[in-house]
């Protein structure tokens, strides 16, 4: 503010002058309070998140030395590790490891090793088969009440035990990496994420494959081919509609047309993808027709002045130029899939599938399914994978993002 | 029909004159132009030939931009948009039924208002229109067109050492002449230029003028302009437009110093309007 | 005529047909006022027409000015620019017409013995003739009709009959009264720069035509 009096400078207009600059100081401040307020609302739930699921991403363990010279075994000279594992298995692997557990841990703690903990122990040693010779500390997975009762909940029966070897070291939580490569189990404790994972990449594939070319074919037609009577507006009416309905109404049309077509193929990939490819592709219709729209017409008859066919002009000029806004559109819209629960429950894919999809056509699940399943559960452990499992998705959801989002740039170009 | 009502100078009718030149490039009889209902073309005739550079003037909504998107069948783009009447491109009817709309574009040529350059190199956007029309066979011929392109435009020069960077990059003038070069690069037989330089400061706007200039005789050139000084000095033919009728058509000289028709006189000393 | 849509180019081309009408009234007057001083023998206004002709020479120059301003700011096309290149030139020559009648006035000093001159009655008929011309031809201009300026031009064969009976009469005299020869060659002089006025009507007579239709009357005998 200038010392000086200048004419224009009246007292009415400070006031109004300090008014207006009030008026868009608090327009600053409220609008900064919404982001801050976004962003706490975000840590808090990503915390939440985060604190209960790492402790899905651990199990409870005991530790157990294993002497595997004197056990004369011996694995058979082959790639296939099921193979290995089998051989191992018959020649009387899980009885070693009880005994051995026996040993380490008296009756009443071996009681509590899981009955499947020595898979892991023969593929431990099927991946490093020097482990034969000389005594190995395994770390052999508990079985749910004891991983129960040490974390505090569970049997009370089971606690003082539980007490007992952890203090003397040999009950811990340790990181469980095979959390991603394993299916879903009714047991806690050996449950892993990576069928679900599996079904939830195939049945996008599936979906992409389905919505994305017949999405990005529609709208080029309806921009560019379609003559505008009321027959194409009907059609743009409806697809603006369809992109708003609920996701469960998408499920009962699976069920009704889908599984009546392929009765067989209840829980397979392939249907719940031609689901969720119904509930994509209107998106990508909506938002490739704005992103074709938005191509500049100058373009359009700069391309046609030279003599190129109409076809020509869509591929070679206005294509490329959407494209950035059409990936857009696929983003949203893969998204949504991916989180998608109440369609695919319709259609049935909500089977325990224990073992991860081979193809398209297998019984799966899907993650948002699987967390679920889990979320359904009783059991204390399942709590804790649930919520390791969002995490999981989470993270999925962030890489298909990013992928899509490194697409985008890589083809934007300035005009 | 008022083709012919002119007189050049010395006193020799247009129609005599023409015997002198070539057989018209672009032919047109009785064109008039739809939109629905609206008839926004009215029987207009006239001919282009390649030896002149032809001016079309008139104000706004007149139509000359509308009569010179039938030559190369622009329109077709409109929906609502029907033409009546007979256009020639040497002798052969640009409308029926078996004529190629891509084909007569590759030869009928067009340059728009605002540069519209792809948003490509600069190579790209001068190498796209032969590569669809399988103009060159292998990558030396096509290099070779492109700087042939580049050279008539009075670009390359400027350009040739950055052919990768993108088209959208250089100036406005620039980027008309890329848009020129474009044009050239498939070879056309007419080129048809609607208001080029009405985006472009005066220097770019000379650069184009002496272009215009260089390609005369050529190229049959059509230039649509809203600035009658730029009609007068790139021109040898006017032809003058209003309300969707040819009013006058003649020497530009005679069109500038001595018009016949008052409509034609009124505008053009500013008394339109 | 319509008016033009920018009214000050209107305004322009009605300063340039101001100064050249005044133009013409200043040289009208000095026909007249010199012719008249010669006749009477009036050097009080012979003088009068002399001093005034610079006043002539800075509406010309105005002229000048004013037409190259408006072809650089208006590009005047058509009939507008022939009506500024025939400005231009008919200022020029009206300007000359201006200086002609000067040149008659200044020999007022140098004649003797008025009475005894025959064709000192037929000049002021000439320089009527050749006023008239001139008067015609600007109000012509005014009106941009090219008919009275072809007319104005049809006049001309007058003056110049004019000036060969003159030219006769007074060679005839000078034979006959040797002593009169100065006065009379002066008297020559003055016949000659009329008719001289009367071609350069016609000129301006040209020019009218010329801006008005767009080219020159070829069919007229001069």
């Amino acid at each position: 503010m200038s010392e000086v009096i200048t004419p224009t400078r009246t007292p009415e207009f400070e006031a109004r002058l300090k008014q207006r600059y009030a008026a868009e100081k608090r327009f600053k401040a409220a609008g900064l309070a919404a982001v801050l307020f976004s962003i706490v609302v975000l840590i808090f739930l990503l915390g939440n998140m985060l604190i209960n699921g790492l402790g899905g991403f651990q199990r409870t363990v005991l530790d157990v030395p294993i002497d595997m010279s004197r056990m004369a075994l011996s694995i058979p000279a082959s790639e296939n590790d099921a193979i290995a594992i089998r051989a191992l298995q018959s020649q009387g692997l899980p009885e070693i490891v009880q005994f051995a557990a026996e040993e380490a841990l008296g009756a009443e703690g071996a009681a509590q090793v899981n009955s499947e903990a020595w898979r892991d122990v023969a593929t431990e040693i099927v991946n490093d088969r020097s482990l034969l010779q000389g005594t190995h500390t395994f770390a052999l997975v508990t079985s749910e009440d004891l991983a129960s009762a040490y974390a505090g909940d569970g049997q009370a029966a089971l606690q003082p035990l539980a007490q007992e070897l952890a203090d003397r070291g040999v009950l811990r939580d340790g990181f469980d990496a095979g959390f991603l490569e394993r299916s879903d189990a009714t047991d806690p404790q050996l449950a892993g994420i990576w069928g679900a994972l599996k079904g939830s990449i195939l049945t996008m594939i599936v979906t992409l494959l389905l919505a994305f070319p017949v999405g990005v074919l529609a709208a080029l037609y309806l921009e560019e081919y379609a003559p505008r009577n009321r027959w194409t507006d009907i059609i743009e009416v409806s697809i603006n509609n369809l992109a708003a309905v609920p996701s469960i109404i998408f499920g009962l049309l699976g069920l009704a047309v889908f599984l009546t077509l392929f009765p067989g193929y209840r829980s397979a990939p392939v249907i719940g993808g031609m689901t969720l490819a119904l509930m994509t592709m209107p998106v990508i219709v909506i938002s490739g027709r704005n992103a074709i729209k938005a191509v500049p017409p100058s373009i359009r008859d700069g391309a046609l002045a030279i003599g190129a066919s109409p076809v020509q002009v869509v591929f070679h000029h206005v294509l490329p130029l959407a494209l950035p806004g059409i990936l857009t559109g696929t983003i949203i819209g893969m998204a949504r899939a991916l989180g998608e629960t109440a369609p695919l429950l319709l259609i049935g894919m909500r089977a325990f599938v224990s073992t991860p999809p081979e193809g398209f056509t297998d019984n799966a699940t899907v993650l948002p399914m699987q967390i679920f399943l889990w979320s359904d559960q009783i059991d204390r452990g399942f709590v804790e994978r649930t919520s390791a499992a969002i995490i999981v998705l989470l993270i999925f959801l962030l890489l298909m993002n990013g992928l899509a989002i490194y697409l985008r740039n890589k083809f934007e170009k300035k005009w | 029909m008022v083709m012919d009502q002119t007189h050049a100078p010395g006193g020799k009718s247009l129609e005599a004159e023409a015997e002198a030149l070539s057989a018209p490039k672009i032919s047109a009889t009785g064109v008039s132009v739809f939109y629905g209902e609206k008839k926004a073309i009215d029987e207009v005739s006239i001919n282009v030939h390649t030896e002149h550079v032809t001016a079309f003037i008139g104000p706004s909504g007149c139509g000359k931009s509308t009569f010179l998107r039938t030559l190369n069948r622009m329109n077709d783009t409109i929906p609502s948009a029907r033409v009546e009447g007979t256009i020639e491109l040497d002798g052969e009817d640009i409308y029926h039924s078996g004529m190629d709309v891509v084909q007569l574009r590759a030869r009928v040529g067009m340059v728009f208002q605002k540069p519209n350059p792809f948003p490509k190199s600069i190579y790209e956007n001068i190498a796209y229109g032969p590569r669809i029309h399988g103009l060159a066979q292998g990558k030396t011929e096509l290099d070779q067109i492109v700087e042939r392109s580049l050279q008539r435009a009075g670009l390359w020069e400027e350009v040739k050492d950055r052919l990768e960077d993108s088209g959208t990059a250089l100036s406005g003038g620039q980027q008309q002449r890329l848009c020129i070069a474009r044009a050239i690069a498939v070879d056309p037989e007419v080129i048809l230029m609607d208001e080029p330089c009405s985006a472009l400061d005066p220097i770019a706007t000379a650069k184009i003028e002496e272009l215009i200039d260089e390609l005369r005789g050529r190229y049959a050139i059509v230039i649509v302009t809203h600035s009658m000084q730029q009609a007068a000095r790139v021109s040898q033919r006017t032809a003058f437009f209003h309300l969707g009728h040819l009013v006058e058509y003649g020497h530009t000289s005679d069109i500038f110093t001595n018009p016949r028709e008052k409509r034609t006189q009124d505008y053009i000393t500013g008394r339109y309007g | 005529m319509a008016e033009h849509t920018v009214k000050a180019f209107d305004e322009d081309i009605t300063r340039i047909r101001g100064l050249i009408a005044e133009l013409g009234g200043l040289a009208e007057l000095a026909i007249q006022q010199s012719l008249e001083a010669i006749v009477t023998g009036d050097e009080e206004l012979a003088r009068e027409v002399v001093e005034r002709d610079p006043k002539l020479d800075a509406l010309e120059a105005e002229v000048d000015a004013m037409a190259v301003r408006v072809l650089a700011l208006r590009a005047p096309m058509a009939d507008d620019l022939r009506e500024i290149i025939a400005a231009l030139k008919i200022a020029g020559v009206v300007e000359r017409i201006g200086d002609y009648a000067k040149n008659i006035a200044k020999r007022v000093g140098r004649i003797e013995g008025r009475a005894r001159f025959e064709p000192l009655t037929l000049l002021p008929a000439m320089g009527e003739v050749a006023a008239e011309m001139v008067h015609d031809v600007l109000t012509a201009y005014a009106a941009r009709d090219p008919i009275v300026a072809r007319e104005v031009i049809e006049r001309d064969e007058k003056v110049d009959a004019f000036y060969d009976s003159i030219f006769r009469n007074l060679v005839s005299h000078m034979v006959e009264n040797p002593a009169t020869i100065s006065s009379a060659a002066q008297l020559l002089f003055v016949a000659r720069n009329i008719e001289r006025i009367g071609d350069h009507a016609t000129n301006v007579a040209e020019m009218v035509h010329f801006a008005a239709v767009g080219s020159y009357p070829t069919d007229i005998e001069r």
